[in-house]
């Protein structure tokens, strides 16, 4: 799935891709925060929305075969993977798989990240100042 | 108001304004994008060790499955740094390095959840806990299901 080669030099462009690619994207993500006076909940919105388009486009399969995680671990995957979902699942069900397909693809995350919120709040309190 | 009070408030505005930015820290641009690039560049390479080890230890799991999986095992993480106070740590240096990443969302919720829990499990966590990722859900599910309506009569009328 990846564009690099299978040798130990491979792996490691592999990773420095990885890291530039998830790097960068939360580098420019910071500049909004510096120049713009968007918050940050505009600003996942805006690369949520990025991802959405990427997939839409067909482009997202390639960069993150280049950039893996790197692409795939900010909020621009979780985007990509709704798009991904609902395109697959109006491929498969008919118009209305979009309205399923999104939730289905990224359910996994998402259910973990509730139940694991749920259970945190129950072992913890909050340390808020 | 006359002409001479409007004077001395435009005076005093700008006066205040000089002194925020006196007062703003400015050193902080380039040294906030080299963090939020390390941390958010740490976090994925994070995430791509678990994906590699994951589809190391188990062969037959489908790449699908191997990023489902490694989300579901970031996120718990993430979460429960929450809970121990970790994450504000990270949080504090990495600026969108730390909430750009998956790991941030999960933060975000699970931190909300934590926060309102004092007004009861029901009326506080379960409500609040979307406060925060709200947006990026609700956004989420309406633009996917609009590309997924999108590419469905692309694909009926152009055939891919």
């Amino acid at each position: 799935m990846s564009v690099f080669p299978d040798t130990w030099w491979g792996v490691v462009l592999s990773y420095l891709a990885v890291f530039a690619g998830g790097g960068l994207l939360c580098a420019s993500a910071q500049m909004f925060i510096i120049k713009t006076k968007l918050t940050p909940a505009r600003i996942l919105v805006i690369f949520l929305l990025f991802g959405v388009f990427l997939q839409t486009i067909g482009v997202f399969d390639f960069l993150k075969s280049i950039f893996g995680s790197g692409i795939t671990v900010p909020i621009v995957g979780f985007g990509a993977g709704l798009a991904e979902g609902a395109i697959k699942g109006a491929q498969t069900y008919g118009i209305l798989g979009a309205f399923a397909g999104g939730l289905i693809q990224t359910a996994f995350g998402v259910g973990a990240a509730v139940v694991a919120s749920y259970i945190v709040t129950l072992l913890f309190n909050s340390k808020s100042k | 108001m006359t002409e001479q009070q409007t004077k001395e408030i435009n005076a005093r505005n700008e006066r205040y304004n000089k002194y925020v930015e006196s007062v703003t820290p400015k050193t902080g641009t380039f040294v906030s994008l080299l963090k939020a690039f390390v941390i958010g560049g740490i976090t994925c390479v994070i995430a791509e060790l678990i994906g590699d080890g994951l589809s190391t230890l188990l062969p037959s799991l489908s790449d699908e499955l191997v990023s489902s999986y490694t989300s579901m095992i970031i996120v718990s993480v993430a979460i429960f740094f929450t809970g121990f106070g970790f994450y504000d740590v990270i949080a504090r240096h990495g600026g969108a390095g730390s909430f750009l990443p998956i790991t941030g969302f999960a933060n975000a919720m699970s931190s909300a959840a934590l926060e309102y829990k004092s007004e009861g499990l029901i009326l506080g966590t379960s409500v609040k806990m979307f406060t925060v990722v709200g947006p990026v859900v609700v956004n989420g599910i309406v633009w996917s299901t609009f590309a997924g309506i999108v590419r469905y009569l692309v694909m009926l009328i152009f055939g891919v």
